[in-house]
């Protein structure tokens, strides 16, 4: 009889070669979320997220803003008394999400990634400017004033580039992710 | 003493050159020698494993590919780049169907990966290499006086690497202490200062940094030092956003490590970037 992975046992699969142990090892201890310097702002403390996880609530899961408010700080990761690699973890939901484009509309996150890493696949080095489009619809005029003020600030003392750096040796990099993933980055 | 493969990193480039200028002159006196990668890529931030890992990794690999050929371990100033490099080559070394992979999509740039090389952080090669006595030895003008809050973040320290203190690091101190400065009591050294949120979730991140500033004005420190261009960067470029969040009136100046540390090794401040803070760093002179 065939069988479908569950939920968790998803994610704990998405945890490859980051050498963590399963979510399902949780003792549900709470150090995480204690731990976390980020929890104030998330709707799911990390801990409730990974009980989450475990019972199979995957809707609620990725309907969460948790894993996008966690800075990969890895005090978690470095606490945690199960082994569980917990900034792992909110990175393989973040992968989910993104592949299956179950994240919710207001958060910034997952878009800021997507564009920086096609960007990274187009020239080989970031370049921070064409970020900004990413994260600016979300602010308000003080806040865009205030960026303003600071880019122009950081422009005059030389900390602002210009023009969009790129590697030498662009072509092979492009076949080179090319291989990785045959369908993305590289055009 | 020993050559590097030396990886400065997208950050480097433009908006923490002073950490690149001051990286390579403090490198200089202590007998570092830092070779530039030739060709070296980004090493995909957190993003790139937010949206794959194996391809995450294969970015790394082509830097560490790269440093493997000219026979040189690797050593990064900036804290992802050096936590990115580190783990992926860790994982490559201990995995050969992980290698196999990214072989494979090495071969376009004709570079391949054996996992024969180590990567460090610069403060490593500093604290370790050099050590708190081959740095006092080349001190010419230590920072007396100065109160120094040495603000390690997260990556130079987490994940766990092997048997360190992770709870109680000490080497950030020493090397402060190195300088002639003194190291105040900073509670807050190995909290987060919210990285890439500052751009993707803005009010946690200004709540966050806000915490890190109030913290070292209490600890009494003249200036933080950190290992980071995202570290300083957010807690530096970002105070004028913070002070009118909190109604607040912070002018904490926050400079590189290697910038405090090439004073007391008597480089002129020119060559050290100094000059290109936001927030004045002249009090820390005075």
């Amino acid at each position: 009889m065939a069988t479908k992975p569950t939920f968790s046992q998803e994610i704990s699969n998405l945890l490859y070669a980051t050498h963590g142990n399963p979510t399902k090892t949780c003792i549900q201890c709470g150090t995480c979320s204690g731990t976390c310097p980020v929890a104030d702002f998330m709707d799911q403390t990390p801990r409730r997220l990974i009980g989450m996880i475990n019972a199979d609530l995957k809707e609620d899961v990725l309907d969460s803003n948790t894993y996008w408010f966690c800075a990969s700080c890895f005090h978690c990761t470095a606490r945690c008394p199960s082994g569980i690699d917990i900034a792992a973890v909110m990175y393989a939901v973040k992968r989910y999400s993104i592949w299956n484009k179950t994240y919710s509309e207001d958060l910034v996150g997952p878009t800021f990634s997507e564009t920086f890493a096609k960007s990274i696949a187009r020239s080989g080095r970031s370049f921070e400017p064409i970020l900004a489009p990413t994260y600016m619809f979300s602010m308000g005029i003080k806040e865009l004033l205030q960026e303003a003020h600071m880019g122009t600030q950081m422009m005059l003392k030389g900390r602002m580039p210009l023009l969009p750096p790129r590697i030498k040796r662009l072509d092979n990099f492009k076949k080179m992710i090319r291989r990785i993933i045959p369908l993305g980055g590289g055009k | 003493m020993k050559k590097y493969a030396y990886f400065p990193g997208c950050s480097l480039e433009k908006v923490a050159w002073s950490y690149n200028d001051s990286s390579i002159e403090t490198a200089k006196i202590l007998g570092v020698e830092l070779q530039e990668l030739a060709d070296w890529n980004c090493c995909g931030a957190t993003a790139y494993s937010h949206v794959d890992q194996l391809l995450a990794y294969t970015l790394v690999a082509r830097n560490l590919a790269q440093a493997e050929k000219e026979g040189l371990d690797m050593v990064a100033p900036c804290s992802a780049c050096y936590k990115n490099s580190y783990f992926a080559n860790k994982y490559i070394k201990e995995d050969a169907d992980l290698s196999e992979h990214i072989n494979y999509a090495l071969e376009e740039d004709d570079l391949q990966f054996n996992g024969s090389i180590d990567v460090h952080h610069i403060i490593d090669i500093y604290a370790n290499e050099v050590g708190v006595e081959g740095i006092k030895a080349k001190v010419k003008k230590p920072l007396e006086g100065l109160k120094v809050a040495a603000y390690y973040g997260c990556q130079i320290v987490r994940p766990r690497k092997g048997a360190e203190d992770l709870e109680d690091p000490q080497f950030f101190e020493d090397i402060v202490k190195a300088m002639g400065a003194e190291a105040v009591d900073y509670p807050d050294r190995l909290r987060c200062c919210s990285a890439s949120l500052i751009m993707t979730s803005r009010r946690a991140a200004l709540d966050m940094v806000q915490k890190l500033l109030q913290s070292a004005v209490n600890s009494g420190a003249d200036v933080i030092a950190t290992a980071c261009p995202l570290c300083q960067v957010n807690l530096e470029c970002y105070q004028l956003q913070v002070n009118e969040e909190f109604g607040t009136k912070y002018k904490v100046p926050v400079m590189y490590f290697t910038q405090l540390l090439g004073l007391a090794l008597g480089i002129p401040k020119k060559k050290l970037g100094i000059g290109s803070e936001l927030v004045s760093a002249v009090p820390v002179f005075k």
